[in-house]
């Protein structure tokens, strides 16, 4: 057992992958000598030489056209774009190659490539530094999106991605980098698509991913004192999410609150919301309420961005909004 | 070297598929839009008979000649664009995605461009596996305006990867010529990025061999990538239908004088092949095509069943 950093779970996940299979190679701009702006990929160059660990030009297209042509040669590729904003870039790699391949060419093969990149706010890095844009990616059919909360689930679920035969995004929340907790010796796997419940409850569900995690737990913990339990379900994987804990969470509690950093509107958010609406219905004994960030860019100033963020204040509010 | 009456047979084997999928486009057998090589088939056949089975390649949208030259079976590629379960993709890509990549053949691709930094990541998994395999990124003169062709140049530059971009440079980009679009040279252009680029007529097969083996062997040792600018002629329209009101009908009458199959044949002929011999060939291409156009009419209609399962692996029992 060891206390590590997300960043550093990232990073001895990355080094276990490598060092188990030789086809596992990174590729991004500064991750190699530099080790990696956010320091992911530190150390990796020197365990492993320059051609598994690959510093790249500024060319967000190139790097994630290359994962893919490298990935249906028979490479495992761990491509790295630096802020999630910038994948942009590489949308047509990532829709139209990555996410096609296995489907249009009949299934003669895939494209086991993963692509990791940090979203989120909370460091004043202004409209093109802290974009949540994953709802974009979980709207494309091929397409896996992975976003863990704690450095245990981000070691699990970076091997998990690292061995799947299709392209996973692995989103790290950039203000989660820094946090602690506990990664096992050898850590039982995780499986893309499994959610988790982070802290039990029987009066409300609140389903969250990545830093809307910790607000949410948070939340539950103010709540507490009201004498409110409310339940905490970390979704971990959005494409697949796993539906059965929701509804199961939800069958117990009958009550939903989603909580989110990125944009409330069309997110990840509203597809649970139809879902349990759909599937759900006569389970709930009051209104799915989402928290998200409303429908602005994200803002520089740290009083703006801190008014723009959602937090456990706003998710506490909705929890009691929806036992009203 | 390529043998020049190998050349003669793919660059047959593309012409006859291609005429019979435009009749069976007209025919309203052919589904969608299709993008014909007429006339340029010199350089798919020129370039792949330069390569071996270890070696990648990533297409166009005018991508059938690129598949038939690596290999593709005609039986496949016509279930495909026909659209039926036995088409190697299943009948879920069609002509803009035929590919087989037990051949190396990485796709033809609906999105101009984007084949060139598949075929650069291709490049680096050679380069990374320590083979002598190489890459072919096949572009058109009007893809040069793409980002991507500049991020996959300077790239294989910097990292001196074995892959060779190739120009078919048929003057047209869609309905615009391409030198109202393209301020570079494309020889100015590779230059720049201290890359070598070389000419050569894709109306002669055996000069588009030639350059590629040379090229191709090149990249084998390791001496970096290349470019290879094919001048050539799109004998139809930018896709089947196309009406082709933009264009000169006298340029399109010009066509025929620049066939490289007729090339070939004469050259062939100058050199003491006899007739029968080509004839034979003609007519087993023809054979061919109709065999793989019959077997196509029966086989049953594209799986539903299949293609939804088909977007991710199956997952683990
Ligand atoms: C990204 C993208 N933009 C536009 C198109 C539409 N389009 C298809 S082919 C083509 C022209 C390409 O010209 P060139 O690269 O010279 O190839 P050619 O058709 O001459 O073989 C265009 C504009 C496309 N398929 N993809
Ligand atoms: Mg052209």
């Amino acid at each position: 057992m060891a206390e590590l950093r997300m960043v550093q779970a990232v990073n001895r996940a990355l080094a276990e992958a490598m060092a188990e299979d030789p086809s596992v190679f990174l590729l991004g701009e500064d991750i190699g000598a530099a080790g990696g702006p956010f320091g992911a990929t530190r150390g990796l160059l020197d365990k492993f030489g320059p051609d598994r660990v690959r510093d790249t030009p500024i060319s967000e297209a190139g790097i994630v056209g290359a994962a893919v042509g490298a990935a249906l040669s028979g490479l495992k590729p761990v491509a790295e774009i630096m802020f999630m904003d910038f994948i942009t870039l590489a949308m047509d790699a990532l829709v139209n190659q990555a996410a096609k391949a296995r489907f249009m060419f009949g299934g003669q093969r895939g494209v086991p490539m993963v692509l990791r990149t940090p979203h989120g706010g909370g460091l004043s890095a202004g409209p093109q530094h802290s974009q949540c844009l994953e709802a974009w990616l979980c709207h494309i059919p091929g397409l896996k999106v992975v976003c863990p909360a704690t450095p245990a689930d981000a070691h699990a679920l970076l091997r998990a991605a690292i061995a799947d035969p299709d392209p996973v995004v692995f989103i790290e929340n950039k203000a989660l980098y820094a946090m602690k907790g506990e990664v096992e010796e050898a850590p039982a796997p995780v499986p893309i698509g499994r959610a988790r419940i982070a802290r039990p409850g029987r009066d409300a569900t609140v389903v969250a991913y990545g830093a809307a995690v910790h607000w949410a737990t948070e939340a539950a913990a103010t709540l507490e004192g009201e004498g409110i339990e409310a339940e905490v379900l970390d979704l971990r994987s959005l494409q697949p999410w796993d539906e059965a804990a929701v509804l199961e969470s939800l069958s117990r509690t009958h009550r939903l609150v989603i909580a989110q950093e990125a944009v409330e509107a069309f997110g990840v958010g509203a597809e649970i919301a139809a879902r349990m609406a759909e599937i759900g219905f006569d389970e709930l004994d009051g209104p799915i309420l989402r928290v998200g960030a409303p429908f602005t860019p994200v803002p520089f100033a740290k009083e703006l961005e801190s008014a723009y963020r959602p937090d456990a204040a706003r998710i506490a509010a909705a929890v009691r909004r929806t036992l009203e | 070297m390529a043998d020049p009456i190998a050349l003669f047979r793919m660059m047959l084997t593309i012409r006859e598929a291609e005429l019979a999928l435009a009749r069976l486009f007209a025919d309203g057998e052919v589904p969608g839009f299709i993008h014909l090589s007429v006339g340029q088939e010199g350089v798919a056949a020129g370039v792949c008979a330069a390569l071996g089975p270890q070696d990648s390649v990533a297409s166009t949208h005018r991508g059938h000649g690129h598949a038939l030259a690596r290999g593709m079976a005609l039986e496949g590629f016509f279930a495909e664009v026909m659209a039926k379960s036995t088409g190697l993709c299943g009948g879920r890509g069609g002509s803009m995605h035929v590919a087989d990549l037990q051949r190396g053949m990485l796709g033809a691709n609906g999105i101009v461009g984007a084949g060139a930094p598949i075929a650069l990541g291709a490049a680096l998994a050679h380069r990374t596996r320590g083979t002598d395999g190489v890459a072919v990124a096949f572009f058109g003169d009007g893809a040069l305006a793409e980002g991507a062709m500049h991020e996959t140049l300077n790239m294989a530059a910097i990292w001196r990867l074995p892959l060779l971009m190739v120009c078919e440079n048929n003057g047209w980009a869609e309905f615009s010529r391409s030198d109202t679009q393209v301020a570079a040279k494309l020889g100015a252009w590779t230059q720049s990025y201290g890359v070598r680029h070389d000419e050569v007529d894709g109306n002669d097969v055996v000069a588009v061999a030639a350059a590629a083996e040379e090229a191709v062997a090149a990249l084998r040792r390791g001496e970096g990538p290349r470019v290879i600018e094919a001048r050539t002629h799109r004998w139809r329209g930018h896709f089947e239908g196309d009406p082709q009101r933009y264009r000169d009908p006298e340029e399109a009458g010009r066509m025929a004088e620049h066939d490289p199959i007729a090339r070939a044949r004469a050259a062939l002929t100058a050199e003491g092949t006899p007739a029968q011999t080509l004839d034979t060939a003609e007519s087993e291409a023809r054979d061919a095509v109709a065999a793989a156009i019959a077997a196509a009419r029966t086989a049953p209609p594209a799986d539903w069943a299949a293609a939804l399962t088909g977007v991710y692996a199956p997952a683990e029992a």
